[in-house]
This record gives C-alpha cells, structure tokens and sequence, in this order.
C-alpha cells in the first residue's frame, strides 16, 4: 500500500537565512503514530506546518494522499485530511463556544446544518467532551482547551492527525486520558513532544530531527 | 470586554433558583430585547421633557431590578458613567448663559444649564439602566448572534466576536509581562527608563497579536476556511418575545404622548 504522505528531500531555510531542514525524507503509512523529536530549533514545528502547505520548501517534493503537491491549492485539501493541531490553543480556538468552534471546520466544507450538528456530537462523544458542549471556549481550563483543539480538528475527520506538542500543561489525568484516546484512534499521527513517557506510551515509531535530516530511531 | 459583559449573567439574590422576572427576560428573545433597547435609547436620546425623561429612567430602573443584576458590579459601571455626569453637572450651569439662578465667587450659574445638566443626567442614566437589564444580562457570544440575526454586516458581527474572544488573551499576556517587569524590579518612575520600558512592552503587544492573528488564520485555514464564516443559530421568537415587543412599543408611544403633547 502506497504511503499517506511521503517527503522527498525536502530543503527548507528561515527568512532569516537560516538552513532548518537539509535534505528530510520520510514516510508515513496508514497505522503509523510517529513520534517526531528534536533539540529546540531543530524544525519540527517546521516540518509539520511544510506538510500542511503553510510554508513552502526551498526544494524537495510533498506527495500527499496520492498526489504531488505544489501550489497553495493543491494544499487545501491536504489541510483538512491531515488535521494540524497547533501547539497554543488559543490561536486554534476563536469560535464563542466549543460547539461552535467544532462546526468551524464541517461548515467550511459545505456540509449542512444537520450533518454539522450530528458530526459535533460524535466527535464530543469520541472525546469524551460531550460535557463541554456549550462552554465558553476561553473560559476552559488549560487541559480543556487542549483537548477541545483536538477536538476541532478531529471534527474534520482526517486521515492523519499532526500534533504539535499536545502535551504542554497537561496534568497527569489528562494526559493519561490523552494516551488513552490517541492510542484508540485509528488514524495516523505525527506527534512532536519532549515527553518521552508520552510518546513512548503512545508512538510505534520514533524519528528524530537533527542538523537538518531525519534519522530513524529504533525502538 | 469580558469583565464589562461577560459576569453580568450571575445573580446576586439567588443562585440556581432564579426568580421569575429574571427568567422571563433572559427567556426573551436576544433580537426583541436589542431592538426593543435600541429604540428605547434612540427615544431617549431625543426627548426633552424632564417628567418624560423621569419616567424613562423608572423604566430603566424597573427593567435593571427585575434582570436582578449582580450589585457590586452594576454599582460600580453606573459610578463610571456618573462621574461623568456630575462634571457636567458642576460645569454647564457656569458655562450655558441664560437666567442667573445663583451665583459662586462671581461665577453665574444659569437656570438653562442647571436644566440642561439634569436633562443629560435623567438621559444617560435611563439608557444605561435600560441596556444592563436587556442586553448587560446576554452573553457576549449571544448578542454577536443577534447582531448577526439583525443583519449587521457579518464582518463587525465577526470583529466582535473577535474582539470578545482574544481581549482576555491579550490581557493575560499583558498581565504576564508586567509581572515580569515587576519581577525584576520594575518600578515605573517619571523617566526616561520607565517610558521606554512601557513603550517596549506596547510593541511587544503590538508584535504578538499581530503574530497571534497570522497564527489565527492558519489555524483556520487549516479547517477549510476559505473567507466566508457560517454561522450556527437557533433563535425563535415565540409568543412570549411578541408580548414584550408589544408591550416595548407601547411603552415607547406613551413616552412620546408625554414628550409631545
């Protein structure tokens, strides 16, 4: 089976001239929870926004869900079947409630009120949020507001989940809840985190990033 | 923001049980209590009548007790709006010219300010009542919904809701920086050192929302946003809203029979 997202040789430098990536390679395969580690600086958050499309590589190539991609519209679609979840909540959660913020993303692609409505649902229930529903977004707790970024994104129901440190402020319960889920959803993950409990919890494969280039780890 | 609306939806005489009026108000459907306010505070504004303004203030006030506000917090917006009316209130008698009425250290206070003065307290003081107790009461989230229900343009409905939305996020990372000022023994003088120190941590603000807002609409375009907002709603005017439109309106007329004949 063809992988869901391979990178070949992708190069990538900062405004500030500055070479992050120097030639990465990489798959992903259905299946695969893939921990992404590095020293600070290294790219990681980097490499998971190139997969998105949200910055372009000096060179390399991006093949995602079977195709070549290039240019910012061969990404939308790519956006929405590898959801990103950003490392600060805040920036993901704008809507006035939760319920609201989870139809965000249905809304955007085109599906009706009702479909939207029972999509919100389901995803609370997979999260166990359901709780949570009608909440002021920026009045959670930390943890909650983690975990309800997860679930915008999960409300798109990708085929790969990117997650940028998902742990960060996490208490032990919630971060127990979240190997718990994560481990339970079946789609494909890249997960950046300094956590090596967590990831060693919740990965199958570890790859880390240094001096540019991808190494994989063994387990 | 959130400390202006967002609190204003506990009570202060009982918690989980709430009384009748107050049901009944936030009962109400968020549009008929906005246009109701609106054009409440657009006759107001308009009218001249000192008895007429009186009646409308009693009208706030009636309005404000049966939405039970919280005390404290409602005491201390209506101290804020009120300073401002009694600076008005001890300048313009001195500064309208007309009747003298009396006069201090050769300074004419004239009958026409002193009346003027009232008018303009009666005034603010009756939409300020009026617009705690329908609209102070709604959720910021609610009144957006409104707006947009309203058909205000879906862009400032948006801008609100933003602005609703991050004001508390800002807040906090001005908070956080000046604790970290503090922290290492910032004090602010009537120096060069504290204005540049202050002028730094507004660009610090400036630069983090403005990174923040790119940061924003990424996420976004992440889930598929592609320019245009969908909103969710499900308000319904019922019965109940048509009686208080009826009863708003009515209001309104009779206030205008006072004013005007």
């Amino acid at each position: 089976m063809a992988s869901l997202i391979s990178l070949r040789g992708l190069h990538f430098s900062y405004a500030s001239g500055l070479d992050v990536l120097k030639g990465v390679d990489f798959e992903l395969n259905a299946g695969d929870r893939v921990a992404l580690t590095g020293s600070n600086g290294a790219g990681k958050s980097t490499l998971l926004r190139l997969i998105n499309g949200l910055e372009t590589p000096n060179s390399g190539e991006i093949h995602a869900f079977g195709a070549v991609r290039r240019q910012e519209k061969d990404f939308r679609d790519v956006r929405v079947r590898a959801g990103l979840v950003f490392q600060d909540p805040d920036d993901q959660l704008f809507c006035p409630t939760v319920a609201e913020d989870l139809a965000f993303g249905p809304l955007n692609l085109g599906k009706s009120s009702e479909e939207v409505g029972e999509i919100v649902g389901r995803t609370l229930e997979l999260l166990r949020l359901e709780h949570l529903a009608d909440r002021i977004t920026h009045k959670l707790s930390g943890g909650q507001k983690r975990l309800v970024a997860l679930a915008t994104v999960m409300a798109l129901e990708p085929e790969v989940l990117l997650l940028d440190e998902p742990t960060n402020d996490l208490d032990r319960d919630t971060k127990q809840h979240l190997i718990s889920l994560l481990t339970e959803l079946p789609q494909a993950m890249i997960i950046v985190s300094h956590n090596h409990h967590f990831l060693n919890r919740v990965a199958t494969r570890q790859v880390e990033l240094s001096d540019g280039v991808l190494m994989e780890q063994a387990a | 923001m959130t400390q202006v609306l967002g609190e204003v939806s506990q009570s202060w005489t009982v918690k989980n049980d709430q009384s009748r009026s107050e049901a009944f108000l936030k009962s109400l459907d968020p549009r008929v209590r906005l246009v109701s306010c609106v054009s409440f505070a657009f006759l107001i504004s308009a009218m001249h009548d000192l008895g007429a303004l009186t009646l409308a203030l009693g009208i706030g006030l009636g309005l404000s007790l049966s939405s039970r506000l919280p005390l404290w917090t409602t005491i201390r917006k209506v101290i804020v709006v009120d300073s401002f009316i009694v600076v008005l209130m001890l300048t313009l008698p001195f500064t309208m010219p007309g009747e003298t009425l009396f006069s201090v250290w050769g300074w004419d206070a004239s009958k026409e300010g002193l009346y003027r003065a009232a008018e303009v307290g009666l005034k603010a003081n009756a939409i300020l009542f009026s617009l705690m107790g329908l609209v102070g009461i709604m959720e910021p989230s609610v009144l957006g919904h409104a707006l947009y229900r309203l058909k205000v343009p879906a862009k400032l409905v948006h801008l609100f809701l933003f602005t609703v939305r991050y004001i508390d996020v800002f807040y906090k990372e001005y908070k956080t920086m000046r604790m970290a000022m503090k922290a290492r023994g910032f004090v602010p003088r009537t120096n060069i050192h504290t204005l540049r120190s202050i002028g730094y941590l507004i660009g610090m603000m400036l630069v983090r929302s403005l990174e923040r807002s790119d940061r924003i609409m990424e996420a976004m375009k992440c889930r598929g946003f592609d320019g245009r907002f969908h909103i969710l709603n499900n308000m319904k005017i019922e019965t109940r809203d048509r009686i208080f439109a009826g009863c708003a309106a009515a209001v309104i007329l009779s206030l205008m029979a006072v004013e005007y004949f």
